[in-house]
């Protein structure tokens, strides 16, 4: 590509001799980009705006937060009634975690109804996953961080996951512990890390945008460009668009934020961490209800049942292996999808299996915070194995024999007046 | 290009061939590469050590503990090591159910005797084996699960008077931490 000359003197000096001003046309002005994207595409660029929020808000939180045992809770106290405007700094912080997540899981529920991961961006889809996995690890990591009694027996809980590895589980608990429970040495570490992991989501969405930007958005008619009449600039268009969505997520989120904001929190961590008395619920944050339904689904037999490997794996292991497995056959979903058609709307099988599947993690969410006991217990294994089979049976199946509707010859001829599927545009 | 060069200096000290010069120069590649990796993870074990416990946490191994004021049927809750350690005076019909267990009942079969120095006294370390969490019944008012011992609330697990896991997911009995009497009321656990 040839560098362009720019009017102003100064821009032009500059990006002679560092072209960001080009790099940035190419990236956010110029890009080509399908024309008929909709909403549900907007939210990749908003979690990435949440992204630099929590970053900000996170930076001046930890001008204020003591990462001590003995005054970690205290210190969030008075940021929330101390020091000017905290409370607000505070909520928007923690509401924020939860809008990342919701705009995550849409973005993610996007990818899977309209096909956005098959061939060529299997890999865009795969560093995705990493993304989510990294986010909630920093999640996780920062909800311990106020020291109240769900940040406690929450870590523990997570924590002791580690001790089904075999042989060295017990030293690699003590390790992450850096004692023989979670303690003050623990505390510091999870700050430093919590710290760290925006960084590592920021170089990982880095990455993510470099291979999104080598082939370019997918679209909702699944179908490739085939030559200028179907893509339109970035700039305007999508930025305005984009900026629309900015300004309903901004109401979304500060509304939580100012006339809700414990909406997505639970009482218990407003109670000093208690290492003598555990809450009566342990339940996480609702992000990971899903999940945590999934580690508790596996019935107690599980391993005298299926007979496998006894002496290594026990009953909470399975639970443990079932758990993370849930997040790592996401990474194969590309190959696990077997047809070639990339959206639902023209796979009128899968179109009905994907929303049963986003009711089945939905469900799982609902169990996930129930006592796992009695008829929630019973539903949380059906949801599990329900989740299980969708990904590893029903989705390579359904590409096999499915009969998919025709495909519009291009997306120009789809959503512009005359064509052959007029309707079917945004 | 490095062929040639390394083919040209054997050449000019006329002391060896091309193939005796490759296996020299592969032996320093590799033995390099080895000294290196062997070096850098020396170099990454302070790294991860320092995570480990310190010794100021290890110094804090042991507590003593008085127990004289304890009646039978009451339990205490002593800290040790940050865990709790349970302390419980059990009443002869405890004991004897616990007794009276047979091992084929137990997920994780133990005996009772094999459980306590004095069968009075059970002291145990009172973290679930699950996932950790503290199982109630310490205190009176507690639920104490289906077989009058402990609760965990979190996953529910049940435990027996003796702490022996009998229902739920935990896969063993609540552990012994070690302990002695120093006298009849006095005991040093760790």
């Amino acid at each position: 590509m040839s560098t362009p000359t720019w009017k102003n003197p100064i821009v032009q000096w500059v990006d002679h001799r560092l072209p960001i001003v080009t790099f940035l046309d190419h990236a956010i002005v110029k890009y080509p980009t399908p024309r008929n994207l909709n909403y549900w595409w907007n939210f990749g660029s908003l979690a990435g705006l949440i992204l630099v929020i929590m970053i900000g808000t996170g930076i001046i939180l930890a001008m204020s937060y003591t990462p001590h045992t003995s005054m970690a809770f205290d210190s969030v106290e008075r940021i929330m009634r101390d020091v000017n405007y905290g409370w607000l700094i505070r909520y928007l912080h923690m509401n924020g975690g939860s809008m990342f997540f919701i705009a995550v899981y849409i973005h993610i529920f996007r990818g899977m109804y309209y096909g956005s991961y098959k061939e060529p961006r299997e890999l865009l889809w795969i560093i995705g996953i990493f993304i989510f996995f990294a986010m909630m690890s920093t999640a996780f990591l920062g909800y311990v961080l106020p020291w109240g009694q769900m940040s406690f027996w929450g870590a523990t809980v997570i924590t002791n996951l580690f001790s089904i590895i075999p042989f060295f589980g017990e030293s690699i608990v003590q390790w992450l512990w850096g004692g023989f429970s979670i303690d003050n040495p623990t505390l510091n570490k999870f700050y430093s890390l919590h710290y760290l992991m925006p960084f590592v989501i920021f170089a990982l969405v880095f990455v993510h945008l470099w291979a999104l930007h080598t082939h370019k958005s997918s679209n909702p008619l699944g179908i490739e460009v085939k030559g200028d009449e179907d893509e339109i600039p970035f700039h305007p268009y999508y930025t305005a668009k984009d900026a629309y969505g900015v300004g309903l997520f901004l109401i979304f989120f500060l509304g939580f934020t100012f006339f809700a904001p414990n909406f997505f929190g639970e009482p218990d961590n407003y109670i000093e961490a208690n290492p003598l008395v555990t809450p009566t619920h342990i339940v996480p944050e609702w992000y990971f209800l899903p999940f945590y339904a999934i580690l508790r689904a596996v019935p107690d037999n599980f391993v005298d049942v299926w007979g496998i490997l006894p002496v290594i794996i026990s009953a909470k292991a399975a639970g443990v292996i079932a758990m993370f497995a849930s997040i790592l056959l996401l990474l194969v979903l590309p190959w696990l999808d077997t047809s070639k058609v990339r959206s639902a709307k023209f796979r009128p099988t899968y179109f009905w299996l994907f929303w049963l599947f986003v009711i089945d993690t939905i469900i799982l969410g609902f169990m996930g915070a129930k006592p796992a006991e009695g008829t929630f217990l019973l539903i949380g294994r059906l949801a599990t194995a329900y989740y299980f089979l969708h990904l590893v049976i029903f989705i390579p199946l359904v590409g096999k024999f499915e009969k998919t509707k025709p495909l519009p010859e291009s997306i120009s001829a789809a959503v512009t007046a005359g064509g052959s599927d007029a309707k079917e545009g945004s | 290009m490095a062929d040639t060069a390394s083919t040209a200096e054997g050449t000019a000290n006329g002391s060896s061939d091309d193939s005796h010069d490759d296996t020299k120069r592969d032996f320093l590649l590799y033995s390099t590469i080895a000294v290196g990796a062997a070096g850098t993870v020396m170099a990454a074990w302070p790294f991860i050590d320092i995570m480990n416990p310190s010794k100021d946490v290890l110094a804090l191994a042991s507590t003593e503990l008085d127990i004289s004021s304890v009646e039978e049927g009451q339990s205490i809750t002593a800290i040790w090591r940050g865990k709790p350690i349970f302390v419980r005076r059990r009443t002869a019909k405890e004991i004897e159910t616990a007794q009276a267990t047979e091992l084929k009942d137990l997920p994780d079969p133990e005996a009772d005797k094999d459980r306590v120095k004095k069968s009075q006294w059970l002291v145990m370390i009172g973290v679930c084996t699950h996932l950790g969490c503290i199982p109630l019944g310490q205190k009176s008012g507690d639920t104490k699960g289906e077989f009058g011992g402990w609760f965990c609330p979190c996953h529910g697990s049940h435990y027996d008077t003796s702490g022996r896991i009998r229902k739920g997911p935990a896969p063993k009995n609540l552990p012994i931490p070690p302990y002695k009497f120093i006298d009849d009321t006095n005991i040093l656990i760790g």
